[in-house]
């Protein structure tokens, strides 16, 4: 029987491709769009559960003393305080390619060291002191006041070189800000993101502040992430009555503020991923229908040599699904290899993401349409006296 | 009126390397005003005789004259233009738009001439007039009985007032009563109005309406 | 020598449950396009027509966006000496330092949290800035902890009705007002008075813009250059207009990007489903083609015919689409405008000429997917679909 399916798929083979192809490509839409979906809920999951972020309560645009650092440190629970600082810079040869770029302190490796991992470094020209946590290699880079540490997909993005000294516009902090490249990393852990640059926040401090000393955000490590809550609480209650006053929160809901901003957008490619839901099965019944109705002698025919109502229900059904299902593999999984590791627009979110879920989803559902959508021709066909069948000539 | 004149026409199909000979050097006169019957089995290629002499489709070699011009060297867009002005064809199923009404498929030949839109709406009432349906302008072809389709297919075959008229079939799928009354009319318009018509048929009753019988068997002609 | 179009379109109406089917397909599509395209529109309105086009706008050099840049009180004050600057009846000059930040508040109704604009104004600034309307409470009295919210936001955030306390680091502002801005980008912010607000974000001596009207505006460029030539400023100018329309620019692009790239897959998928519907229906009407062809028809008239049917399939397909659209315009929306790394609420906006594109868009697909259908309609071999 499933070879009469077989046979009965080619024998039109232009409207089966096409009807495959419209699968497919709603397909591969419906799964894209919930990449990006899957990629704002990664984004989320960048943040360790060890880790928590405190920036000024206002926002983040204003600042927080050195001073605090200390005082946060002191905080029991909290193992290491770190500065991280936003630059916002650009290169002036290509404005509208946005990157990222931080300025950090030394202990902020050995925070974030496991993360990633190194794979071109500078050899350093004397043996120095490698901050706890960092990896050795890094020596070159902790020597030089305005070395600069790369993602690897920037690197090859921007076809620059290990060693070579590069120039940023600063928009922020304004002037030209020379860094030579001293290591090139890799993330080990894919929401790290591979195309940011690091360098060192003495640099911002003495250049862009006056050595002023004003932080955008300090990142914590805890000794013990189940204390997270309490240690929050802890920090911000010691400077809710100072100026600035603090906002702690886990790395993750830091991150999750980030994914907030995009407002209803997940909302609206919901909607759009439904009414592509909604088309393909519109496709998939019409062509169903069609082809039944021209079919309709030889159902006649089948039901003479003995095949069963149920039988020829079946078969539709089948035939149906099997459409949709090559086109929803089609579709699902280009959309998994094509999307995956692209860009995502915006800037602070890592390289796009489609779950295996999402894909699955996707194929789940093409064939459910495509079983349904053959639903009504097929209780046709099965319903179809053998004469009135042989009757009909089209 | 015209005279249909066949001389050694050869009809080869080709299918995929094997060759059907379906005519084979076939020679016939059919004089002005006469109203021929085509018999034979199925496959005798009385279709295809038809076809060609119709333009509709253009024979190996040979020469087919339909009132003076010779059709069987003519090019495709030539050919069409011809039998919008020659040609009345009559077939034996779905001849009519299903969604034309009566009077609109009987105009349809006539878009293909320069002709005012009211004039055009006459001659189809004419038309439909001379085949009793002049009640029936408005009918969709789903309103109508099967012997009345088929005579509005004539009143649109006649309607460009062509020079032969083909008739495939037509009554072979009409019961008794449809049938009389198609073959009375297409013996009125060819002792009335002296047109001139072949008619490839079956039906031995048809083929007796017809002032000569021919038969053909394997593309052969005998009387 | 054309096949009558009533022909056409009566095929059309005659098989409803197919031509229902591609249409609505169509009809998504257009929707999610018209969609894009009415949200572009609606996000640039509200920066295209911000500021006016007799004011300048001075930023630190090489800032990209206003918060980002710094203005001391001593460039301040040689900007507001400037000749340039016009000078208001009241002998002071028409211009507004102003210091912008943003300032994270929790969403009412929504999960998360947004960054809100507050902009420390000169008591200048409304009539300055142009179409600034009170339409509940009063302006904000200088040298108080007053502000003013925008109407369009203060639904979104909590504390933001007449009477009110907002609390910025340790200290309330009461609301006294909101306002309207004519659709500008100043209806997603907040504004009270720069001298009081400075202070109490620690902002003291550092604003982020200077906007003032030029006496002269046709001397913009010279205006320019000397200010930024000027070694004691290190600033930029730019049109007031023409600075915010540009912030929206790297949005619009990416909505524009987006939303080309859903519609055109979408696309892709509806051409693939009407060249499938005129298949299908040009295969079922092979012996009414052929009719058309023995009565003298040309393989052109034919192919036309059956081109214009899927375009008409396609544009019913768009019309639908524009109706199921029609129920965005109007709605507010907001995101942030990662620009300017601030809220920005606006509205979708289909215009007239946007639903035209629409549905000539909806007749391009038709006119795509049903090329090869016509096409293959007009080629058919007459002999062979004739036989019984």
């Amino acid at each position: 029987m499933l070879k009469l399916v077989v046979v009965n798929l080619f024998r039109n083979p232009l409207r089966t491709f096409l009807t495959m192809a419209s699968v497919a490509v709603a397909l591969f839409l419906f799964c894209a769009l919930g990449g990006i979906l899957d990629t704002l809920q990664e984004a989320i999951k960048v943040g360790s559960e060890s880790r928590l972020v405190t920036r000024n309560k206002i926002s983040l645009v204003q600042w927080l003393p050195m001073a605090y650092q200390q005082r946060i440190a002191a905080v029991p629970g909290v193992k290491r305080v770190a500065v991280q600082q936003w630059f916002g810079g650009q290169d002036p040869a290509d404005t509208k390619g946005f990157f990222a770029q931080f300025a950090v302190d030394d202990t902020w490796y050995g925070i974030y060291g496991k993360d990633f991992e190194l794979a071109e470094a500078s050899p350093a020209e004397s043996p120095g002191a490698i901050p706890d946590g960092a990896d050795p290699r890094l020596a070159a880079y902790f020597q030089e006041q305005t070395a600069c540490v790369v993602g690897q997909k920037l690197m090859l993005k921007k076809g620059w070189k290990l060693g070579q000294t590069i120039t940023l516009a600063g928009t922020i902090f304004p002037g030209s800000w020379p860094f030579t490249i001293r290591a090139v990393y890799h993330a080990k852990k894919k929401s790290f993101g591979d195309e940011t640059l690091f360098f060192h926040y003495k640099y911002l401090n003495e250049k862009g502040l006056g050595g002023f000393g004003a932080v955008g955000t300090y990142v914590l490590e805890l000794n013990d992430p189940s204390q997270a809550s309490a240690i929050t609480h802890a920090i911000d209650s010691q400077f809710e009555n100072a100026a600035p006053a603090t906002l702690t929160e886990t790395e993750q809901a830091f991150q999750a503020g980030f994914v907030s901003m995009y407002g209803n957008i997940p909302f609206v490619l919901r909607v759009i991923g439904l009414a592509i839901v909604f088309s393909i099965l519109l496709i998939a019944a019409n062509t169903m229908m069609t082809s039944i109705r021209e079919r309709t002698s030889e159902v006649g025919v089948l039901k003479t040599l003995g095949f069963t109502d149920g039988a020829v229900f079946g078969m539709v059904v089948t035939e149906a699904a099997v459409i949709t299902l090559g086109g929803g593999l089609l579709g699902a999984l280009g959309a998994k290899l094509l999307v995956s590791g692209a860009s995502m627009p915006g800037g602070f979110f890592p390289p796009m993401s489609v779950y295996w879920g999402t894909v699955l989803t996707g194929i789940a559902i093409a064939v459910a349409i495509g079983a349904v959508s053959g639903l009504v021709p097929a209780v046709q066909a099965s319903r179809l006296r053998i004469v009135d069948a042989l009757r009909r000539v089209e | 009126m015209a005279s249909v004149d066949v001389r050694n026409v050869v009809k080869v199909y080709r299918r995929q390397t094997e060759e059907l000979r379906v005519l084979d050097g076939l020679t016939l006169a059919i004089p002005d005003g006469s109203f021929v019957a085509l018999m034979g089995p199925s496959g005798s290629g009385k279709t295809t005789l038809l076809n060609l002499i119709g333009g509709v489709d253009q024979p190996t070699s040979g020469d087919l004259e339909v009132d003076g011009t010779n059709i069987a060297r003519m090019n495709g867009a030539a050919l069409a233009r011809w039998r919008s002005r020659s040609i009345g064809y009559v077939f034996q199923l779905y001849n009519l738009i299903p969604v034309l009404t009566a009077q609109e498929n009987v105009e349809l030949p006539l878009l293909l001439v320069r002709m005012s839109a009211a004039e055009r709406r006459k001659r189809a009432q004419t038309a439909l007039g001379l085949v009793g349906l002049g009640d029936r302008l408005k009918h969709y072809p789903r309103q109508l009985s099967g012997g009345q389709e088929q005579r509005v297919a004539i009143a649109r075959a006649i309607v460009s007032d062509p020079k032969v008229l083909l008739a495939d079939e037509p009554t072979g799928d009409l019961d008794r009563k449809s049938a009389e009354e198609v073959l009375t009319l297409l013996e009125r318009l060819n002792r009335e109005f002296k047109k001139t018509i072949v008619m490839v048929t079956h039906d031995p009753h048809a083929a007796e309406r017809a002032t000569k019988q021919y038969h053909l068997d394997k593309g052969v002609l005998s009387n | 020598m054309a096949i009558p179009f009533v022909y056409n379109l009566r095929s059309v109406t005659n098989r409803p449950v197919s031509t229902a089917t591609t249409a609505i397909g169509i009809g998504l599509t257009v929707s999610i396009f018209i969609g894009a395209l009415a949200l572009a529109a609606g996000f640039r309105a509200s920066l295209v027509t911000t500021g006016s086009p007799d004011n300048a706008i001075v930023l630190r050099k090489g800032a990209d966006s206003e918060i980002s840049s710094g203005v001391t009180l001593d460039q301040v004050n040689i900007l507001k000496a400037d000749p340039a600057v016009a000078v208001g009846p009241d002998g002071r000059p028409r211009a507004s330092a102003e210091m912008v930040i943003v300032v994270n508040k929790e969403r009412l109704g929504q999960k998360g949290s947004s960054n809100v604009l507050l902009r420390g104004v000169d008591v200048a600034a409304a009539d300055l800035r142009g179409g600034i309307t009170l339409v509940a409470g009063r302006m904000f009295t200088p040298g108080t902890d007053e502000v003013i919210v925008a109407k369009r936001i203060a639904g979104r955030f909590a504390n933001c009705n007449v009477g009110d306390r907002l609390r910025f680091e340790q200290r309330d502002f009461t609301v006294v007002g909101q306002f309207t801005a004519k659709g500008s980008a100043f209806e997603s912010e907040i504004w009270g008075d720069a001298a009081v607000l400075m202070p109490a974000l620690h902002r003291e001596g550092y604003f982020q813009t200077f906007v003032f009207r030029m006496k002269d505006p046709s001397n913009f460029d010279r205006i320019k250059k000397a200010l930024e030539t000027d070694p004691r400023l290190q600033v930029q100018v730019q049109h007031e207009r023409s600075f915010y329309a540009q912030q929206s620019e790297a949005f619009t692009v990416l909505i524009t990007v987006i939303g080309t790239f859903i519609t055109a897959i979408m696309a892709v998928g509806a051409v693939f489903g009407a060249a499938n519907t005129m298949y299908a229906t040009i295969g079922a009407r092979t012996r009414e083609i052929a009719m058309l062809s023995v009565l003298g028809f040309g393989s052109f008239s034919i192919f036309v015919a059956f081109v214009v049917e899927s375009v008409i399939v396609a544009v019913i397909g768009g019309v639908v689409g524009c109706v199921l659209a029609l129920p965005m315009n109007g709605i507010t929306s907001s995101t942030t405008n990662f620009q300017s790394f601030s809220e920005m609420a606006f509205q979708f906006r289909i215009t007239p000429q946007i639903l035209l594109i629409g549905i000539a868009f909806a007749a391009v697909l038709g006119l795509v997917g049903g090329f090869f259908p016509a096409l293959q309609a007009s080629q058919q071999k007459l002999t062979r679909s004739l036989r019984a």
